[in-house]
């Protein structure tokens, strides 16, 4: 498995990469953790001319609060995210996220920059930053551009990044009062992609009627989506079982997997009822103050 | 296809080595280096067989290209042992058969060797979950696990464990 060649260029700045990826347009990718885009050039599904690689780029592996916000370099590596007590604590849903990605040792390489840039499906932070309402820091030749989430997958493998543009930060709205996320996967096994997974951030009120809710989808889809009518039904409707097995049906109902070695159509469907109802019932009970 | 020089260290010899861009660093290891040691088990990314550490972290060497690691220190399998000494954790396979046909063993080792250095008493689980990405066919676990357990064991019977878990940067 010898990828095909390719010229290497080493980027220590993010106008470097920038000029760089001006330079070269669609015949270069930028090379972060390597761990998708590796892979697919042994298979040489991918094969780029051009290879710019970011890890000499510094500045751009952090995960701090500001401004209200969560906001996390897009170098930063799993295990980073993993290792902190600031996500662990303050971000139960991202923790929840990064610990089921891959394996111990690709976690080390894999950065949550290049998990979201390469807009693949099946990859768990795209259905987490859909629930977190995160917004996708951009740069280009003209500086920064903000991108919410909502637009950042428009269609198969692809994120509205500009062919010049890296990304560069992620950044996650600050939990409010009675706020909870959760992210529930299921896997044949470590290492795998989820056969379904389901990311739930929802806010309640004193009487513990849903005012906010997010739902993200894990592989049952062609691009990463929200389970909407899902979430339309939760708001404004107070949390009980009934409730919630509701919402975990419409969600599998807006779900729409593909038979695979992975299972049936069907039994994945069924997955994401289950996964939605057990993922909304730890998000609530977390927006109550408990930690499960 | 033009070469690159690439400068590493690797069990702590300065080394400086000619790779094409595409050059997997597991080829660079065993091809150009000799280092066999390093295995590859699936080429796809999957069975940690090529585990090696860079910069004192367990990463797959087989989705790494020779060219990224330039100014990185490197240990693998050949690196942990010193002065023909075993470190804990190779001793803890060789005590406890931690191993049948050894394909996987490297990398697990070198997965162990990181995971006590960075993890004072990892738990079974732990243990389990840090070797998650190191695949073995043959012996069920168990016996690595009571390897490893073993290594632990032996760390905190002697005064200085960081002097004894040699290996890694
Ligand atoms: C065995 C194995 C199992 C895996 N299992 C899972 C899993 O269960 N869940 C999961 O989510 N992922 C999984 N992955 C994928 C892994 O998380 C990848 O690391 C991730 O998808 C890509 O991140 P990266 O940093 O490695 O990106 P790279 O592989 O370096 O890049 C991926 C793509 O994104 C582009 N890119 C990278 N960084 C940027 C940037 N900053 N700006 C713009 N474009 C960029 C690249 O050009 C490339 O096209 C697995 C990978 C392996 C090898
Ligand atoms: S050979 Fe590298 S993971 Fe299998
Ligand atoms: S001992 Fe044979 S694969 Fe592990």
């Amino acid at each position: 498995m010898i990828p095909a060649s390719f010229e290497y260029v080493v980027a220590h700045s993010l106008d470097e990469t920038v000029g760089l990826l001006a330079k070269h347009g669609s015949d270069a990718k930028i090379l972060s953790g390597g761990m998708s885009l590796i892979p697919a050039m042994k298979l040489r599904l991918a094969q780029p001319a051009f290879i710019i690689d970011v890890n000499g780029v510094s500045g751009l592996a952090y995960i701090r609060e500001e401004h209200g916000e969560l906001r996390i370099g897009a170098m930063t590596r799993e295990s980073a995210l993993e290792r902190s007590s600031l996500v662990k604590h303050g971000y139960p849903i991202l923790f929840e996220t990064a610990r089921v990605i891959a394996d111990p040792l690709v976690r080390n390489r894999a950065t949550i920059g290049g998990n979201l840039a390469h807009a693949d499906p099946a990859n768990d932070h795209p259905a987490t930053m859909l629930a977190l309402g995160a917004t996708i820091v951009a740069h280009g030749p003209n500086g920064d551009r903000l991108i919410p989430i909502d637009e950042f997958f428009p269609s198969f493998f692809a994120s509205a990044l500009e062919p010049d543009e890296i990304l560069t930060e992620i950044r996650i709205p600050a939990p409010g009062v009675r706020n909870g996320g959760a992210y529930i996967k299921f896997e044949r096994k470590v290492g795998d992609y989820a056969i379904a997974a389901v990311a739930v951030n929802l806010t309640l009120d004193a009487h513990d009627t849903c005012i906010a809710a997010r739902i993200g989808l894990t592989n049952v889809t062609d691009v990463p989506a929200r389970a909407t009518r899902a979430e339309a039904f939760l708001v404004g409707r107070r949390i009980t079982d009934q409730a919630i097995a509701d919402a975990s049906r419409l969600a599998a109902h807006e779900s729409d997997p593909k038979s695979d070695l992975r299972g049936s159509a069907e039994y994945k469907r069924d997955l994401v009822r289950v996964l939605a109802g057990r993922a909304i019932g730890r998000a609530v009970s977390r927006a109550r103050g408990g930690s499960h | 296809m033009a070469l690159r020089t690439v400068n590493f260290t690797i069990n702590g010899e300065a080394k400086s080595v000619q790779a094409e861009s595409r050059q997997l660093l597991v080829h660079c290891i065993r091809e150009t280096l000799g280092l066999t040691g390093t295995h590859v088990g699936c080429e796809t990314s999957h069975c940690g067989a090529c585990t090696i550490h860079l910069d004192g972290e367990p990463v797959k060497s087989c989705t790494m290209f020779a060219v990224q690691a330039e100014g990185k220190s490197l240990t693998t399998v050949e690196g942990l042992a010193v002065g023909g000494t075993l470190n804990p954790v190779q001793e803890g396979f060789w005590e406890e058969h931690g191993l049948q046909c050894g394909f996987c063993t490297p990398g697990m080792m070198m997965t162990a060797t990181a995971l006590l250095r960075t993890v004072n008493e990892p738990t079974e689980t732990e243990i389990r979950e840090a070797i998650s990405g190191n695949l073995c066919r043959c012996t069920g676990y168990v016996n690595i696990v009571k390897a490893i357990q073993y290594a632990q064991r032996k760390m905190h019977a002697t005064p200085a464990p960081e002097a004894v878990l040699q290996g890694g940067d």
